[in-house]
């Protein structure tokens, strides 16, 4: 049977969403070809707004990579904007003359952002929020510093707001009304939300109303119509959207406010269908991307011959600004048929107010403490006759039926159907259901299976007491346990924050991120050490304090208080000069054992501190260098003979594996690393057990990785063949900077991958050279700063300190 | 180095505060004891026979955090004020009088009882 052609104009979130579904249902029915006015693939636009505040990268906010298109055989052509439909043809052409022919069209044209019309809109400076044009222009505004001002006080001109604060920027926001996301909000709840802005620096002015905006070359301020002049060097329209319609209207399909479309998504013409922001359906456009994804639903679900329909349903609003918590959602003006019950706890700075029309909730506020959101936001959806608890209401749901719940109880007294996920439509039994049938264990599996918690991510909490309602004991809760007792917030929050906040120093890190104690704890410091390190090379002045005594030192502690001193031998070969050098500092420091070490090196074991750096200055002479046999860093690159001398050997093993090793060395990591090379399959070096294990083959290189052979075992996941050493060089490098960089503290590359996800992995370093590039580059850029023998160092007189006692003093003499 | 005596014992001067890297430790040696000396995030000063009440681990090589040290062995937390194991550990190392005089650390030269 002929492929159905399937044309689509848009490449937004809500085409997206209907081709999973579509490609799910239906894998071999459609021929599918996009047109994308912007140079893109799909991403996820309502992450712009923690890409402005850098708590994420643009990178982790794609939803489909360019792999995916090609394995579901799309064609998608890139910055080119459709200018025209030929319905009688059944084509489109785009503006780079490319035509399509269609059986179905499906319109996602989704909306442009509302420009008001004053004088100097058009100066440069002047920009819209709407995609990552404008985010990128937003940066490098922010880059200069300055004031800015957020013309739109709502819901996206809030989050442009905060981001360029975090980013450094004074920030003015001008509202027009009187309290801010008037939409949203009530008064009261307004109110507490520009107290705790103002708090964060930003400047709020209310009732403002933009007469023009100034400047010759560029912006340069903002005049307001009671005359005030506000200095700017960036203004950021957000007053609103409209849903771009010109090629519909231009096509002569019926429009009013956005493409009039039937509850399956259908336009006036029966073989274009529409959705997303350019979409109208029963009078209503929409803005959100909850409603926006059931379209996307319906679409798809006409498309392959089901009968599904859109219905209308209220959405709740959340403010994505770490730190002000609100939730909105229904209708909560007053009305003389309506009763409001509030609750305010001003110490607490929370609100909140539910709004009643016959008995039923039809509209909640919550500012401050929202964990009832979903709760109200259920009574809400299912009209639930709340008479019999109006007393205790306002308080939620832990206070109905008795004595106080803990928020996983109370999860786990929510009905099934009640929604957890609000962006993705997704409810608590289908969580569960996943949850059991599949046996997901991590956040991550719930995220890749369910799609809850995928989008804003702000039910993550939600999801993550829906887990340990469902697993109990059995829920690994890494993602949620706390670093140490100094703070509440998880490795993975904290190493966010940093980044986020731009925090440079463990005194910083404290400070903002409110750490309970004076100088934290032997937990905490030499993880935040090392994430300042990873996070900041060149920047951040490593803290010997936080480190354990063996990377202080650079020698493993023994039993007794001696310590143990590996020299480096790179890829396990050494020479007669470096054996001789080894024996004589041996003999000369008395050293009481000497050992061969399980990852091919010589340990010499029993020296006393005071006689390390006399004996790392005769290693050091010797041409040694640290072998970081005590450091959460690369350890050892276990070689095999290979090639050289095995008669089963394909490839040089040890040569890759001194290459391997001259290149990794020195490097922090969040636990220690250790590799290996095998020249054959019979992997003499043993590496698929290793944290990188590569096994030569004849075709190439076969990288393996997340092996353990400690506390746990566990054969390796293979990564990928490679053809040369020099991608194999690239690809570990790149595998390790990833690894560096979303690792927490003492997890192991095999914990960290399994985490999140080998295929995320895969995708990342194998599948995406551009992502596997940039890994390598800042991975090489950290190498500049790392790259010293810290031995050297401390013969030269670093730390001296550490080796020499403070006094001797003889208690006979007193 | 001089020494000199007060009313309950002696002490010795041993260094200044400068010789101790802050939320670090120096060894004193004294005869056959190894003494600890610590210095703290806001510049207090502790000293302790330098052995773990556990297992004799090396305490001075320890991480020094909120007027504790932890272990470098096995990460008992011992208290700077008092010697004593916290949490759930239970044991305590000798203390050693100490004093800084400006920036002067005079050390007792007998251990507390």
């Amino acid at each position: 049977m002929a492929k159905t052609r399937l044309v689509i104009v848009g490449n937004g979130m809500a085409p997206g969403r209907m081709l999973e579904h579509l490609f799910e249902a239906a894998p071999e029915a459609f021929d599918v070809t996009i047109f994308n006015a912007e140079p893109r693939v799909n991403y996820d636009r309502i992450m712009l707004s923690p890409v402005l505040s850098g708590e994420k990268t643009y990178d982790s906010i794609v939803i489909h990579g360019d792999d995916w298109y090609a394995r579901h055989g799309v064609t998608l052509h890139k910055g080119q904007r459709v200018t025209g439909i030929d319905r009688v043809a059944r084509t489109v052409t785009s503006d780079a003359g490319v035509s399509a022919a269609y059986d179905t069209l499906v319109i996602a044209t989704g909306s442009d952002p509302f420009i008001i019309p004053v004088p100097g809109r058009d100066l440069p400076g002047v920009r819209a929020y709407r995609d990552l044009d404008d985010v990128e222009a937003m940066l490098a505004a922010a880059d200069r510093g300055g004031r800015a001002v957020v013309i739109g006080g709502g819901l996206l001109g809030l989050e442009a707001a905060a981001g360029l604060r975090a980013r450094g920027m004074d920030v003015t926001v001008l509202h027009l009304t009187p309290t801010l996301m008037d939409r949203q909000l009530d008064p009261a709840a307004g109110y507490l939300l520009e107290k705790a802005l103002t708090a964060r620096g930003i400047e709020i002015r209310c009732g403002a109303d933009t007469k023009a905006i100034l400047g010759d070359t560029r912006v340069t301020g903002v005049e307001l119509k009671d005359g005030t002049v506000i200095d700017a060097s960036l203004v950021v329209m957000a007053v609103g959207i409209r849903p771009n319609t010109l090629l519909a209207r231009a096509a002569g399909l019926e429009v009013n406010r956005g493409i009039v479309v039937d509850d399956g998504m259908v336009t006036s013409d029966p073989a274009i269908l529409s959705l997303g922001e350019c979409a109208e359906v029963g009078g209503r456009v929409y803005g959100l991307v909850a409603p926006l994804y059931d379209m996307a639903r319906v679409a798809a679900d006409r498309l392959t011959g089901g009968d599904a329909a859109f219905r209308h349903s209220e959405v709740p609003t959340k403010l994505k600004v770490t730190g002000c918590d609100l939730y909105s959602v229904g209708d909560f003006a007053d009305g003389p048929d309506r009763e409001e019950i509030v609750l305010r706890d001003a110490a607490r700075g929370a609100y909140r107010r539910v709004v009643l029309k016959d008995n039923r909730i039809i509209g909640a506020v919550l500012y401050g403490d929202t964990a009832d959101g979903a709760w109200f936001n259920d009574l809400l959806k299912k009209g639930v006759d709340v008479s019999g608890m109006r007393e205790t209401l306002i308080f939620g749901q832990a206070f109905q039926g008795g004595g106080q719940m803990d928020p996983v109880a109370a999860v786990a007294a929510l009905p099934d159907d009640t929604e957890i996920c609000g962006c993705n439509g997704v409810c608590k039994g289908r969580v569960v259901a996943a949850i059991t049938e599949k046996g997901l264990t991590s956040l991550d599996d719930v995220r890749a299976h369910t799609k809850a918690s995928a989008s804003c991510g702000s039910c993550t909490g939600l999801v993550e007491n829906l887990m340990s309602a469902t697993l109990g004991d059995a829920f690994n809760a890494n993602a949620v346990k706390s670093m140490c007792g100094c703070t509440p917030l998880g490795h993975g929050e904290v190493r966010r924050l940093i980044k986020a906040k731009g925090l440079k120093s463990i005194p910083a890190v404290m400070q903002e991120l409110e750490w309970s104690t004076s100088g934290g704890c032997a937990k905490c410091r030499p993880a935040l050490n090392y994430y300042l390190v990873a996070d900041w090379p060149g920047e951040y002045e490593d803290d010997g304090q936080s480190r354990f005594i063996n990377e202080r030192v650079h020698a493993n502690i023994q039993k007794d208080g001696t310590y143990s001193v590996v020299p480096r031998m790179w890829g396990g070969l050494t020479s007669a000069q470096e054996l001789r050098a080894i024996a004589d500092v041996v003999e000369k420091f008395d050293i009481p054992t000497v050992k061969v070490t399980g990852g091919q090196r010589i340990d010499m074991l029993g020296v006393k501190k005071e006689d390390l750096p006399a004996v790392w200055a005769d290693l050091g002479q010797a041409g040694f260098v640290s072998g970081h046999a005590y450091a959460k860093g690369l350890r050892t690159v276990k070689t095999c003979v290979g090639s050289q001398w095995c008669r089963f050997g394909t490839q040089d093993s040890t040569g890759l594996g001194v290459k391997l090793e001259r290149f990794l060395w020195g490097s922090w990591t969040p636990a220690k690393v250790k590799l290996a090379v095998s020249g054959c399959p019979r992997n003499c070096a043993e590496a698929t057990c290793k944290d990188v294990g590569i096994v030569c083959v004849d075709s190439g290189y076969e990288i393996h990785y997340a092996g353990a052979a400690g506390l746990d075992i566990k054969g390796t996941e293979v990564l990928g063949l490679v053809k040369t050493e020099e991608e194999a060089i690239e690809v570990t490098a790149a595998l390790i900077q990833m690894y560096r960089e979303q690792g927490y503290y003492l997890e192991r590359i095999y914990k960290w991958a399994r985490r999140v996800g080998y295929q995320v992995v895969r995708e990342q370093i194998l599948e995406d050279a551009g992502k596997r590039r940039e890994y390598y580059d800042r991975f090489v850029l950290s190498q500049t700063f790392a790259q010293s023998d810290p031995w050297s160092e401390r013969v030269s007189g670093k730390d001296k300190h550490e080796f020499k006692p403070l006094a001797a003093l003889q208690p006979e003499l007193v | 180095m001089t020494a000199h005596t007060d009313t309950r014992a002696a002490y010795a001067i041993v260094g200044t505060i400068d010789d101790i890297p802050a939320q670090g430790a120096r060894c004193v040696t004294m005869g056959e004891t190894r003494v600890a000396v610590f210095r703290t995030a806001d510049d207090r000063i502790f000293a302790l026979e330098d052995r773990c009440p556990h297992r004799g681990g090396p305490l001075s090589q320890g991480i020094v955090h909120d007027g504790c040290v932890t272990c470098p062995l096995h990460n008992w937390v011992i208290s700077l004020q008092s010697g004593r194991a916290t949490g759930a550990d239970d044991g305590a190392t000798c203390t050693f009088d100490v004093r800084l005089e400006g920036r002067t650390i005079h050390l007792a030269m007998r251990a507390n009882d």
